[in-house]
């Protein structure tokens, strides 16, 4: 059950996106949304100082980010000098069929004024969107962002084996899963370039881990102790190539389709491979830009994030973690471990979740209001 | 054994170390049929840490998932826990690239 847009894409929510554009914004988003609990911001990093790819890629996601099938409508907010567009962002979110409200502070005379218009403008938009109903929806219009993040080892055992049975069965019946972190794809990366459909996408999934190590090798750094990262260390993993070659259980067996840019839309279906780093929440803000109207995130140390539009099912790798982070995590994949269940039994508990929250079930990170939001940056702060 | 009740786990057939699915203590004995190794743990084996199951010599390749993980920067010897003290990444190694040694 979920919502049909009118450009044809299905959400899962049908959310009130409070949207600042720069950080600049972000005092007045928050202000706004602590008015209209029914709507949803995040906090921006970002502001005016970017360029070349880096801000396009910036870009990208904020139109993601407005156009996406999980909103109603969205309140856009500038300060007015970003290196953006305002409007045409604004022009695209309408495009794509969703109610949008465009503030900019220095045109209606700063912060009050904007707050003003903005807490009237939300709750308007959410008087609107309480009238649209959720209604059947293909599963084939399902994309789901698959993300593993405080990883242990027992994290390619349990959890992420069982995140594989449920993304080959999305993918059987139609649907979209994206596999991303290139970071933890590497001393993997030749086991998945035998998985895609054809040799340009498997040099293409080889050319963006390559790019990934020379970006690390040029930074001069040991990878050591970032990745893996203390936590991962701690839980038992050795070295970078054995936590990529536990991630990559996460993308099931399907063959790979396609490979796209951080916060790219994919235009294929199936299982398809995004160019991210492993920071989590960079991941998911690229993920969800780039449509995935949901996300599972499988942790063996009980990362507490979430994402403001799209819901995040957390699956615990061990017992322990989930009896420590309960509030948290949604499902338990440490019976694989405790060995009162199979990795089979784990990823068809794990899929008719995914079913339930699709048609609006509220998972833990829902519930206690997670809204992490950060973008990939490519470039330099100038 | 049930394969449900594992106390360790070795993922692949070419693997040379085995995971702890519970804590394990120093001097336990392990035998694991199916894989055909018996190992005294040398160390204890924090949960979810790895053992060895053979010998691996000094710059040896590690296997796990039938892959290579790293390269040992010791002589391992069977039983021994095998972490980042007797394991090191091959990849991505800016600081290999300023001069320092990989093993």
């Amino acid at each position: 059950m979920g919502y049909r847009r009118a450009d044809g894409r299905i959400g899962v929510r049908n959310h009130v996106l409070v949207l600042p554009v720069s950080y600049e914004m972000n005092q007045v988003a928050d202000r706004i949304v602590r008015q209209v609990p029914d709507s949803v911001t995040f906090r921006n990093q970002h502001g005016i100082d970017q360029s070349g790819d880096d801000l396009r890629q910036t870009l990208r996601v904020y139109e993601g980010f407005a156009t996406h099938p999980n909103i109603h409508g969205v309140i856009i907010l500038g300060w007015g000098h970003e290196p953006y567009d305002l409007q045409s962002i604004a022009a695209t979110a309408e495009a794509a069929g969703k109610s949008v409200e465009l503030i900019v502070l220095e045109q209606v005379g700063g912060m009050r004024r904007a707050i003003e218009l903005g807490v009237a403008r939300t709750r308007q938009m959410v008087r609107d969107r309480d009238a649209v109903q959720r209604e059947p929806v293909p599963l084939s219009e399902i994309i789901l962002g698959t993300e593993c993040g405080g990883s242990d080892a027992c994290s390619g055992i349990s959890a992420n084996p069982a995140l594989g049975v449920t993304s080959d069965l999305l993918v059987n019946a139609g649907g979209t899963s994206i596999l991303s972190e290139t970071t933890e794809l590497m001393g993997a990366e030749h086991l998945l370039a035998e998985r895609a459909v054809s040799r340009e996408v498997g040099d293409r999934i080889l050319y963006i881990v390559r790019r990934m190590e020379q970006n690390a090798m040029k930074m001069g750094v040991d990878i050591r102790g970032a990745q893996p990262a203390p936590g991962n260390i701690e839980g038992g993993i050795t070295t970078i190539e054995e936590k990529s070659l536990g991630c990559i259980h996460k993308a099931g067996h399907s063959p790979i389709q396609e490979v796209v840019e951080y916060a790219e839309r994919p235009t294929k279906k199936g299982l398809i491979v995004m160019d991210t780093p492993g920071h989590d929440i960079e991941q998911m803000t690229g993920m969800v830009a780039g449509g995935a109207q949901i996300a599972i995130f499988t942790t063996g140390r009980g990362t507490p994030t979430g994402c403001a539009i799209a819901p995040v099912i957390k699956v615990s790798s061990n017992s322990f973690t989930y009896q420590r982070m309960q509030d948290h995590i949604d499902l338990n994949a440490g019976t694989v471990i405790d060995g009162t269940e199979t990795v089979q039994q784990v990823g068809e508990r794990l899929f008719q979740l995914m079913l339930n929250v699709l048609s609006g079930q509220q998972t833990k990170a829902e519930r206690l209001g997670h809204r992490e939001f950060g973008i990939y940056r490519i470039g330099q702060s100038l | 054994m049930n394969e449900l009740q594992r106390k360790w786990l070795v993922m692949h057939p070419k693997d040379d170390v085995a995971v702890a699915l519970v804590p394990l203590a120093a001097g336990t004995t392990l035998t694991d049929l199916d894989r055909g190794f018996g190992v005294t743990l040398r160390a204890d084996i924090p949960f979810g840490h790895k053992f060895a199951i053979r010998t691996i010599p000094k710059g040896g390749l590690v296997h796990k998932y039938g892959q290579v993980i790293g390269i040992s920067t010791a002589a391992i010897e069977a039983g021994d826990h095998v972490h980042v003290h007797n394991v090191d990444s091959r990849r991505a190694r800016g600081d290999l690239t300023k001069g320092a040694s990989q093993v």
